[in-house]
């Protein structure tokens, strides 16, 4: 279900990233040169890679970086990251549905705001969750392991990912409705194959 | 009683000494939202906030629009805020299609984005006067904050919902005159908002209610990952503009207020420091603008993205405001996530309101600068 370095790695060719400066692309071609570990110049990604070898690094600019972990490996990441990295808190929490690839994808975005030296930094960390056709939010296979205890600003956002996409995070204490009506009975409304009406 | 009730419906418990109150979602006393409270006597000991009443679903509307089209309705959740709001998006867009922004264009941005922040601080000031009974702070903040909405009349052609910002500059110049009725303006608000030190910060009735009431501590704001002037009064210096300026903020002399106390008094205070840096911002880039040249990129009717992500972030008169762009190479964002100030530091209010007086509910529900419709979003 996940995207394997090599995966990864024949994306990247098409893929371009217009994140930032020239240094970015740089840093593509030097994954394409040198698998199956290969340096970034940003070295958070790096220190990920070196701790957790299954991960993957979609991107590392200069001051964005994304890392891709598989749904088991999110908590030990997470904890890797705020105690060993010095990220203290989530910005926010997205969901992005893939209905082609059966897979919805959690995306956190984590800053730091005590370390100066990472105030510029924002660490994507994304896994992704099986989707069911037929939700039933909660009691489906759509679960992931909370961040609550790693990083208590998800909270909120995580129940906003578990209402709009249906995603269920086990260890958050609070997963009841938060933005949509009480008696919303259709299925969660950021998904794929819930239109808007009259579209 | 043994009636059967229908299903998914259950007689709630009733305590005889623990009582549930439920603040809004019609009070004006919590803006759209509602906060389930419960009391013991005098004292909060449970407080569950319920937003979502103003719920308009901008993000799903997002991915059916295509990237100009969606900056109308990209601003709704705060009007009176909405060049901050535009901002993280058009330099999202900018960023994603490659495009240079003309030099007088920036410029003329942070303009907006700081008379528009000065305007929304003002609204907000004036909700928290009323709100501790303060009808005069209610008065001024309200009458002072027409001169701005002038200004940005005079900018944008319209008094609020501006859509101002668009990928690559700014919809259209300014008029012959602006800079200096803009300097004239803006250094008459800067002596009428110092005023309001003597009528209303250092007024003892209200130091006397905001005074060590919903105290955060520094551990905990960061902890709670709050934002904006909640953070910065709990003694964070965390400021976008300072510590990843966009445009050019990082050539304009500026200092981003921060208190130490993190009780409700700092928690006002620093939008009102916030307005006075403003002034100084806005006085600094006037003087600095280029006087003529373009103010806008040309761009191709439905511009098309490559496959990539971007998330862009700018400080708005909440907080952090970020936008999460995922583009497929479509005209339309494969998904747009919007995190904005008021939902992160929603978090802080069952945090700070458990353990208080019922009575100081308004001043540390209104200090945490809360906007309930940027927050449903």
């Amino acid at each position: 279900m996940h995207v394997t370095a090599r995966e990864n790695k024949k994306n990247e060719s098409k893929v371009v990233f217009k994140m930032s400066s020239d240094e970015n692309n740089t840093n593509v071609e030097k994954t394409e040169e040198a698998p199956p570990v290969p340096e970034f110049e940003n070295p958070l990604a790096n220190l990920i890679l070196k701790k957790f070898p299954s991960a993957t690094i979609a991107f590392a600019n200069t001051d964005r970086t994304r890392v891709n972990v598989s749904k088991e490996e999110i908590i030990q990441t997470a904890s890797f990251i705020r105690d060993e990295l010095h990220f203290d808190h989530a910005e926010s929490v997205s969901g992005v549905d893939y209905p082609d690839e059966k897979q919805i994808e959690v995306v956190y975005h984590l800053g730091s705001y005590d370390d100066p030296s990472l105030s510029k930094q924002i660490l994507t960390l994304a896994t992704r969750v099986p989707r069911e056709d037929n939700p039933h939010p909660g009691n489906d296979s759509t679960k992931l392991s909370s961040l609550y205890e790693i990083f208590p600003s998800v909270a909120f956002h995580e129940r906003e990912c578990f209402e709009m996409l249906g995603v269920y995070f086990e260890g958050n204490p609070d997963n009841r409705r938060l933005l949509l009506p009480e008696d919303w009975a259709d299925i969660p409304p950021l998904r794929k194959d819930f239109d808007i009406k009259g579209r | 009683m043994s009636a059967k009730l229908p299903p998914g419906l259950q007689l709630e418990k009733v305590d005889d000494r623990i009582m549930t109150l439920n603040v809004g979602p019609q009070h004006p006393g919590s803006g759209h939202m509602r906060i389930i409270i419960k009391v013991d006597g005098d004292y909060i000991v449970h407080t569950d906030p319920d937003p979502g009443y103003v719920h308009r679903g901008e993000e799903k509307m997002a991915e059916y629009r295509n990237y100009i089209t969606n900056i109308p309705h990209l601003e709704r959740p705060v009007i009176h805020d909405s060049c901050n709001i535009l901002y993280p998006y058009c330099l999202g867009i900018e960023e994603l299609l490659g495009l240079e922004v003309p030099e007088r264009a920036k410029y003329l941005r942070v303009i907006a984005a700081e008379l528009n922040r000065c305007v929304y601080i003002q609204y907000w000031l004036a909700i928290y006067g009323i709100f501790l009974g303060h009808s005069t702070m209610f008065m001024w903040p309200t009458g002072d904050r027409e001169l701005l909405i002038d200004l940005l009349e005079k900018m944008t052609g319209a008094r609020v919902t501006h859509a101002y910002f668009v990928p690559g500059g700014i919809r259209n110049d300014v008029p012959p005159n602006f800079e200096d009725v803009c300097l004239r303006q803006v250094n008459y608000f800067e002596k009428r908002i110092k005023e309001y030190a003597d009528v209303f910060y250092d007024n003892p009735i209200l130091i006397s209610r905001t005074r060590d009431t919903g105290v955060l501590s520094r551990e905990d704001a960061i902890k709670l990952g709050t934002t904006g002037s909640v953070l910065r009064a709990s003694g964070v210096d965390f400021d976008i503009r300072k510590k990843e300026p966009y445009d050019v903020y990082d050539e304009l002399d500026f200092q981003s207020p921060t208190l130490k106390e993190g009780d409700s008094y700092a928690r006002s205070k620093i939008p009102w420091l916030d307005m006075l840096e403003s002034c100084r911002i806005i006085r600094e880039a006037l003087k600095k603008m280029p006087k003529s040249g373009s103010v806008r990129v040309k761009l191709k009717p439905k511009p098309k993205g490559g496959d990539t992500e971007i998330y862009r972030r700018v400080e708005s008169g909440r907080g952090a405001l970020g936008m999460y762009i995922v583009s497929k190479g479509k005209p339309q964002p494969y998904r747009l996530k919007i995190s904005v100030g008021s939902f992160r530091n929603l978090i802080a209010m069952p945090h700070l309101l458990t353990g208080e007086k019922l009575g100081n509910m308004p001043a540390v529900y209104w200090s945490l600068n809360y906007w309930p419709v940027e927050a449903d979003r």
